[in-house]
């Protein structure tokens, strides 16, 4: 069997993609494949979370950092590379510039949402909550092949979305 | 409470109660926090350090929601009792070394462990039976209320409670959930559920923690982003991915039972044999037949054996417990032995 792409290669990989509620078999040849994983992995946003983790932001000067101090622990910003661990809370604000970056890197984030000391934590509940635990579970479901639940979470998602920019229009 | 109380007590996490306790053993949440302005205990001097264990320890005692728990100081405890205490998931692998200025608090019930100067100030820990990260949301939750009223925390507005290591900032949360998936294991598809898992953020570990291999089939899931997320939505987030692995175990499951009948029988069986005729095993031969039992209890293959006793032989018969059963120091080889013989007794029918 060959592959249904490129038509040269013999097909070793076997693909089911799910297009409006159609399900497609495809068998293709590795190098196709590849490609083809690569683009339904942006169709369904992956790409997005890990650009996100990858987003390097704006290079430190290196010079600079390593001579950074922390005035209330003592800790340089050298010995936070060498350890990996800061030395008090304050070292958040010595190292300010360098650690958003940093941060964003890890979290793909640097706004923290959440609870405020002293405070109740449902004081800060995120609006998006349904739609991003939809986009999680697609991202498993489509990760394990569970193509018929994944069609299902998708369109659950689009059904929210559409309500979402329709009460947007209104307004 | 003395530290031998707990052994005529099954651990929360091995209680087999909660939801979805054929697949799920436990469900923790663990809040890390720091002390304003003082130094992180790798960072603090020998007198900051105890200024910190001082400070912790009188709090708890003021809180009303901890007035059941116990203080125990790492530096007063033998070696036999700090493993004793990582066997039962009230510590840390970390926590047990170097442990000048270091303390566990734990509950009654084992619900509840705070550990005190581990890589932040104080990590606090509520562990629930089963699939249930809801209840125990609600019990760290009010724990959490009520230390930072008497304690003033690390924390700032835009990057949350900031924590020795950056990962940790932020909510300072981390979800864990630990699962039995010998079905996913032996139909081969695990590798491609734990490398979804992996893309998500989400980082798999064995059944004791950081650094351990999964053994036993057993598989602990947790968040790694804490930053940016609140608190309902990780968990919102770790209970979506969680409820995918529990559908897709419970299928592979059912199609082991419908379709490959005799080698599950044959598998599960064999292992109940060893377990009830060995009179000499090492504890990873242990928890690997102690997990085909407890599928054949899941399944109900096995009938006459409670879920509840073979989770606890997962424990019981680790070295430290073993050890403390006999309360004295055993040697590797002693252990296999007395192992053996504990595992005999139990599984008499």
């Amino acid at each position: 069997m060959f592959c249904d792409i490129c038509g040269k290669n013999a097909a070793t990989v076997h693909l089911t993609e799910i297009i409006d509620n159609q399900m497609n078999e495809l068998h293709l040849c590795e190098e196709c494949a590849r490609k083809k994983s690569e683009e339904m992995e942006q169709q369904f946003g992956l790409s997005d979370l890990l650009a996100g983790m990858a987003e390097l932001g704006k290079p430190v000067k290196e010079k600079e950092a390593v001579h950074a101090k922390c005035a209330n622990c003592g800790l340089t910003y050298a010995d936070f590379k060498k350890i990996g661990r800061l030395g008090c809370g304050e070292c958040y604000d010595a190292f300010r510039k360098y650690l958003g970056p940093l941060l964003k890197r890890i979290h793909g984030s640097n706004q923290h949402v959440g609870k405020v000391p002293g405070k109740s934590a449902r004081v800060v509940k995120p609006k998006t909550n349904d739609l991003q635990d939809l986009r999680t579970k697609l991202q498993l479901a489509v990760e394990v092949e569970a193509f018929e639940e994944a069609a299902k979470i998708r369109d659950q998602i689009k059904e929210i979305e559409q309500k979402q920019a329709k009460e947007a229009q209104e307004k | 409470m003395k530290l031998n109380d707990l052994m005529n007590h099954t651990s929360e996490w091995l209680k087999a109660t909660g939801p979805n306790s054929d697949i799920v053993f436990s469900s923790r949440l663990r809040f890390a926090r720091n002390l304003d302005k003082i130094p992180f205990p790798h960072w603090a001097n020998k007198k900051q350090a105890e200024e910190v264990l001082l400070l912790i320890e009188g709090a708890i005692k003021k809180i009303d929601a901890l007035k059941h728990v116990t203080i125990f100081r790492l530096a007063e405890l033998d070696s036999v009792d700090k493993q004793f205490l990582v066997e039962r998931h009230l510590m840390s692998l970390d926590h047990a070394q170097k442990t000048n200025h270091k303390a566990v608090a734990i509950d009654d019930d084992e619900m509840i462990a705070i550990m005190i100067n581990e890589e932040d100030h104080i990590r606090f820990q509520v562990m629930q039976s089963g699939f249930n990260l809801h209840e125990a949301w609600e019990i760290i939750n009010k724990i959490d209320d009520s230390l930072s009223k008497e304690l003033t925390f690390a924390f700032q507005q835009d990057w949350g409670y900031l924590t020795a290591c950056p990962t940790n900032a932020g909510t300072g949360m981390r979800g864990s959930v630990m699962l039995h998936l010998p079905a996913l294991v032996m139909t081969r598809q695990i590798d491609r559920v734990l490398a979804a898992i992996a893309k998500l953020s989400f980082t798999t570990r064995g059944l004791y923690g950081e650094g351990t291999q999964a053994t036993g089939n057993c598989f602990q899931i947790s968040n790694q982003v804490s930053l940016g997320h609140s608190e309902d939505e990780i968990i919102g987030n770790i209970n979506g991915i969680i409820r995918q692995i529990i559908d897709q175990e419970n299928q592979a499951r059912e199609i082991m039972v419908s379709k490959n009948r005799a080698v599950l029988e044959d598998r599960v069986n064999r292992s109940l044999g060893i377990l009830k005729s060995a009179r000499i095993i090492s504890s990873q031969e242990t928890i690997e037949l102690l997990s085909m039992v407890r599928l054949g209890c899941d399944t109900g293959l096995i009938k006459d054996i409670d879920r509840r006793r073979v989770n606890e032989l997962f424990i019981t018969t680790q070295p430290a417990h073993l050890q403390k059963i006999e309360d004295k120091k055993l040697t590797s080889e002693e252990r296999d032995v007395k192992r053996a013989e504990l595992i005999r007794s139990k599984l008499k029918i």
